[in-house]
């Protein structure tokens, strides 16, 4: 009875590990960079607040078994193309995020469903193939900003076009709904201030997703989720199912693209989606999510850990080595650094579960 | 065969996406020739652009002929090529020497880089297109941190003022710029024919053609086509991957030697991230599958494929005064790539 | 009741491309009533069971002739889902449960009680919610009813074989309405504690009014809680017949049942004989999954052909398997008296035999390439044959010897192709397994074990390689280890025919037993010799 505790203790490491470590290097970090908590603390939270919402949209097609969804790309490229909307309008305020929803919406299920497609067509390559579809979209959203803005698309204001008379400049003034839902219900907590209206989102989604696991749609993602065939066998329908995850997905990254920039408050109409699905991706799995396994649980702790690591690192990096730019390399690397190991460790694992069958 | 199957058949021997680059590139020099592009410029930009990145491709090869598919790691052997690159920069050595000992370096870190990359791409097997990327993207941004804490000193290699460590682009004018593309190169009018360049590219390719045909090539082939085949006769599947993988990484490293001393740049940092995909889709155009590959498709490919991003360049900005080659490079390379995905099972794993 | 059976399967017949491989068979179970089904591999039993069940591959290849009823209605499937909502339920042979799934989650998948949601009522069924109280309780209902106790919310992951074959059946007994149940060799990996438990819950479900359909090989299992035993052959009823009285001799004597003459094979100059062993097999166990051995001493005389019989499943398949070290081994494998290592591929060759493997498609064919690379190319990395010299010193594959060597297989073996660069997709499965044969030719074995050489061929080029086997022992004094599911086809061309059963060798047999001799035998039972 007394060895209990430690066993578990030893397995609670081993199934935590990637979480564990990140802890450890974030204490590192936090001290490293000699910054109070305080400050640490507000910039994590605000960061906190911008991102957990694309993070979250991530989790639903890992229970469906498509894996970690690179094609979230596409969601916030839809969400974009809402928010040029707005810009382009000059709807203000809330009245904007929503019209900016609303526009993206449609797209994002398009888009959506292309990528669904896709996914079906590639079973078990599903995240490659999510990838390089985010690759050859970004191809087709630049030719569609960069040549159809201003001749096809009706874009008139001189802000956003480029001097030659079409075409999308670099970046997209968001003044118009900057702050609109972070202001709504701002709290002061001591050094902190938290954009409750923001978090009250993020806090609607989890409940959302977790409400959808007990439905008949959610057994079935994660029957699918876990084994096509048989689920197909007793009558599933498996890529209607994985359909539906994925447009889940795609629809829940756009907003979450429209709740982070109206945080940002400026859209670098050619970047703003560069990194949205690695970081996002990153972030989840530093949270002890794996390829299969995700809970909305890791995903806020992981958005918490990584976006307090991407805070330190600079400054870590000054201190330490005299150089801020380290500090900005390093955690690129450890952004990539964290997939590369938790593909591995999927594929190592899956590999045991065959030998052992 | 009547005349219209006989077209049906080619169509669909060639595909669907090869079948549009084609008809895409005729179209483009339908255009530019109508818009007055010269041809001598294009013709040159081809054969330089070509020349520049066979190597790259071909590397494609030994790695899909092993089994791990289309080799989405090869930043690993870039790395490679630029470590000895910028060794040879700061010990000094420039010229044809320069050049040769930067070679010399970069093969051997690329093996030796690739026999580590073997084994660990032999552990997760089915996911080695997805571990490749990643372990290629950590790589690289691992490796900015190198470029910018190790103490290099040579003057022409480090900011002359305030800035630290390496620089983004390292010029190779003082060094070895084009030293292969002038050796007995051939001047016909406008054209520049880089001759060394393509003779050492064809070397290379002549020796892995026989490299094919030799019993480790046929076995290191088999373990490819049909692992449990392979087992059964006695193949070590896990060693001909690695060989594979090996010789795909250091032909990466040796490629992007042979690239920057015709670009007459050395580029840092996070430039390496995405070269990857290009040595990719054009395999993969060239009429590659992820499970089986050749040269002649590494070189049809990479010919097919720079040419279109050639011509791309002067047809659209006489057309529309922009460079659009950016878009089309991604659209056209991805777009191979995702098709090469979504046909047919396997991938490097034999469907099971 | 108006009717007396249950189902009634009347004047059943199926053919593929015209060979007919049901002929008007008839089987009737009664509610309540359990029916052995049993027949040798091939016997029809699984195209009856796809019949009853309205499979695809049935309809896609043109329907069968007769007809079947369920409670006296005439009855035509044209899916497994209608067959399923008629009451018609399977327990498969191989596992359909979720590894991360509860027991009773498994059990009611796809079939969960759902309580309506707001959602549900403006977007469709799938948002309403799980009854998870409902879950458990179903579950448990039919864990109870075969009597397996265990907590029906612990994961599937992890519980032993034998408990996942009863949640399968619990599965089944849950579905309501289900009238006939068919278990398709249920016992085939259980322990045989664990068998006896599950016939007791099988005796269980049919005595609650169910009909049951008991598909197995075990024949003393058939025996004792069958009522009734229907006997297939050659996709005909030999006997249908109450298993009181009748005897495991009985039954075995009827499945195997057909008396052939063997055709003269060509004469030898030496008689193979016990003195000459060329290959000994001593205590050889390969963990091949689903083909296991456990321990099998053979010695296979100089110049013979012996066959390897057995039912599907008892372990004959693993044996050469073994051998060639494609799947682990241990014990000891001799020829001419010198060891052969184990578990190394590749050794095996190095020591005159050659394999032609029952996996044609696995580790037989590299499909997509010609006939010439598939013929020699085993014999170029195994040997270092089909090579040649270059003045720089490197040896490399000689394509013109290679092709006159295809050309003469081509042309010895009749194999129908357009040329010696014909990719091997587009030859038929017949000409596929020449090239195989040529293969093992090009080897130039002194013993070839051949794995299921027929299988899945047409007639005529099913004639053509045992003609070809029978030619390469007499001719060139080739040993062949055929190990094969058609007994018929073994008798026909082996001297002497080893029967594997449970993964250890029964009896060693003359073609010329008698059919009692060889069905006991594959039901493991050696019947001395007094």
């Amino acid at each position: 009875m007394e060895a209990k505790p430690k066993r578990s203790l030893r397995l609670f490491i081993r199934d935590n590990g990637v979480p564990i470590m990140f802890l450890a290097l974030c204490g590192l970090g936090v001290v490293a960079s000699g910054k109070p908590l305080g400050f640490l603390l507000q910039e994590t939270i605000g960061r906190m607040a911008r991102n957990s919402f694309i993070v979250l949209s991530l989790v639903v097609p890992i229970v469906a078994g498509l894996g970690l969804n690179f094609a979230i790309v596409l969601g916030a490229m839809a969400g974009q193309a809402g928010l040029i909307a707005v810009a382009e309008a000059k709807v203000t305020g809330l009245a904007g995020i929503f019209t900016a929803i609303a526009v993206s919406f449609p797209l994002a299920l398009l888009l959506g469903w292309g990528a669904g497609s896709i996914m079906n067509k590639a079973k078990g390559r599903e995240m490659i193939a999510g990838m390089i579809l985010g690759f050859f979209m970004n191809g087709v959203y630049m030719l569609v900003f960069l040549f159809g803005a201003g001749t096809i698309l009706p874009i008139k204001d001189p802000k956003m076009i480029l001097p030659q008379g079409y075409g999308l400049r670099n970046t997209v003034d968001l003044q118009v709904i900057k702050w609109a839902l972070d202001n709504l219900l701002k709290v002061r907590l001591g050094p902190v201030s938290l954009p409750l209206a923001t978090f009250a989102a993020t806090a609607l989604l989890t409940w959302g997703i977790s409400k959808l696991f007990s439905t008949k749609l959610g057994q079935d993602m994660r029957a699918a989720g876990q084994d096509m065939r048989i689920a197909e066998v007793a009558g599933i329908q498996v890529d209607r199912t994985r359909m539906v995850a994925m447009l889940i997905s795609t629809v829940l990254a756009a907003i979450g693209q429209i709740l982070f920039l109206q945080n940002i408050g400026t859209l670098n109409v050619y970047d703003s989606h560069g990194q949205t699905g690695t970081f996002a991706i990153a972030a989840l799995l530093v949270g002890g999510a794996t390829v299969t396994k995700a809970t909305v649980g890791q995903a806020l702790l992981g958005t918490f850990m990584f976006h307090l690591l991407f805070i330190v690192s600079p400054y870590a990096g000054q201190n330490l080595l005299g150089s801020a730019m380290v500090g900005e390399y390093f955690r690129a690397f450890v952004a990539y650094a964290v997939i590369a190991f938790s593909l591995a460790l999927h594929s190592l694992q899956r590999g045991k579960m065959a030998i052992r069958r | 065969m009547s005349l219209r199957e006989r077209v049906s058949k080619s169509v669909s021997d060639l595909g669907l996406p090869r079948l549009t680059v084609i008809l895409f590139l005729v179209s483009l020099f339908i255009v530019g020739g109508i818009q007055g592009v010269p041809l001598g410029d294009l013709v040159n930009s081809s054969i330089g652009r070509f020349s520049m990145n066979a190597l790259l491709t071909i590397s494609m090869v030994p790695a899909i002929q092993c089994g791990i598919g289309p080799n989405f790691g090869l930043p690993v052997g870039i790395i490679a090529g630029l470590i000895g690159l910028v060794l040879s920069m700061e010990m000094g050595f420039t010229g044809f020497p320069g050049f040769m000992v930067a070679s010399a370096l970069g093969l051997s870190l690329g093996a030796v880089f690739g026999v580590l990359y073997g084994h660990l791409v032999n552990r997760v097997k089915g996911q080695e297109m997805m571990v490749g990327t990643y372990v290629g993207f950590a790589v690289v941004s691992g490796m900015c941190m190198f470029w910018l804490l190790m103490p290099f000193r040579h003057p022409r290699l480090i900011w002359t003022l305030g800035g630290e460590g390496l620089r983004v682009t390292i010029s190779l004018s003082d060094f070895f710029s084009n030293v292969l593309d002038n050796l007995l190169a051939i001047k016909i009018g406008a054209i520049k024919f880089p001759t060394g360049l393509v003779l050492c590219v064809g070397l290379i390719a002549a020796l892995y053609r026989l490299f094919e045909y030799t019993r480790a090539g046929i076995a290191m082939d088999l373990a490819g086509q049909n692992e449990q085949f392979a087992r059964a006769a006695g193949i070590n599947v896990e060693r001909m991957r690695v060989t594979g993988t090996a010789m795909s990484t250091a032909m990466g490293a040796l490629g992007i030697i042979f690239y920057a001393q015709s670009y007459g740049f050395v580029q840092l940092y996070t430039a390496p991230l995405m070269m990857a995909f290009p040595a990719v889709a054009a395999v993969l155009i060239g009429g590659a599958s992820p499970k089986t590959a050749s040269i002649s498709n590494a070189l049809v490919g990479t010919l097919l494929f720079q040419t279109l991003l050639a011509i791309t360049v002067p047809v659209s900005q006489s057309v529309i005064s922009g460079d659009i080659s950016e878009i089309i490079r991604l659209i056209v390379s991805n777009g191979m790539v995702l098709y090469a995905l979504t046909r047919g099972p396997g991938g490097g794993n034999n469907g099971s | 009741m108006a009717h007396e059976y249950l189902l009634e399967m009347r004047g059943v017949s199926k053919h593929y491309h015209g060979n007919y491989v049901l002929k008007g068979v008839d089987l009737k179970v009664k509610a309540g009533e359990i029916l052995g089904l049993v027949g040798e591999n091939g016997a029809g039993k699984s195209t009856l069971m796809n019949i009853l069940f309205g499979m695809p591959v049935i309809h896609t290849t043109g329907g069968y002739e007769g007809e079947v009823r369920l409670a006296g209605e005439t009855v035509r499937f044209a899916n497994p889902g209608e067959a399923l909502s008629a009451g018609i339920g399977m327990v498969h042979q191989e596992f359909m449960l979720l590894p991360g799934f509860s027991i009773a989650e498994n059990i009611k998948l796809n079939r969960e009680p759902l309580i309506p949601t707001t959602l549900s009522r403006f977007l469709g069924t799938r948002l309403s919610k799980v009854d998870m109280p409902r879950v458990r309780g179903d579950a448990r209902r039919a864990l109870d009813t075969i009597g397996l106790g265990i907590d029906e919310m612990l994961p599937v992951l992890g519980l032993p074989i034998g408990f996942m074959q009863f949640i399968e059946v619990a599965r089944e007994v849950d579905k309501s309405g289900v009238r006939v149940l068919v278990f398709d060799e249920p016992t085939a990996l259980l322990t045989e504690s664990e068998a006896g438990q599950l016939l007791a819950a099988l005796k269980r479900i049919a005595s609650s009014g169910v009909a049951v359909i008991f598909i197995s090989h075990r024949l003393e299992e058939v025996l004792t809680i069958c009522d009734n035993i229907t006997v297939l052959r050659d996709g005909e009823v030999v006997t249908t017949t109450p298993s009181a009285g009748a005897t495991l001799t009985m039954i075995a004597e009827l499945m195997v049942g057909r008396q052939t003459k063997r055709p003269p094979l060509g004469e030898r100059t030496v008689e193979p004989s016990d003195d000459d062993i060329v290959l000994e097999l001593y205590n050889l166990e390969v963990d091949m999954p689903g083909e296991e051995v456990r321990g099998v001493s053979l010695a296979v005389r100089r110049g013979e052909i012996l066959g390897i019989g057995g039912l599907a499943g008892q372990g004959k398949v693993g044996l050469s398997n073994g051998i060639m070290g494609i799947f682990p081994a241990r014990g000891s494998v001799k020829k001419d008296g010198l060891e052969i290592p184990l578990n190394r591929p590749g050794e095996a060759y190095k020591h005159g035999i050659a394999f032609l493997s029952e996996d044609r498609k696995g580790v037989g064919l590299i499909l997509d390439r010609s006939i010439e690379y598939n013929i020699s190319v085993v014999a170029t990395l195994t040997k270092g044959d089909f090579l040649k010299r270059l003045p720089i010193g490197a040896a490399i594959r000689d394509r013109k010897t290679a092709t006159a060597y295809a050309e003469g297989a081509i042309e010895d073996l009749d194999i129908r192709c357009t040329g010696p660069t014909q990719r091997l997709r587009h030859l038929s499965g017949g000409n596929q397994q020449k090239v195989c044969v040529a293969r093992a030719l090009a080897l130039k074995p002194e013993v070839l074990l051949v794995s299921e050489p027929t299988r899945g061929i047409d007639v005529g080029a099913k004639e053509k390689i045992l003609d070809l086997l029978t030619g390469m022992n007499r001719q060139q004094g080739v040993t062949i280890v055929l190990t094969s599911s058609e007994l018929a086809e073994l008798r026909r061309v082996c001297d002497r025919i080893a029967i594997i059963y449970d993964g250890r060798l029964v009896d060693i047999l003359s073609p010329d037993d008698s059919n009692a001799k060889f069905g006991l035998a594959m039901a493991g039972k050696k019947v001395s010799e007094a």
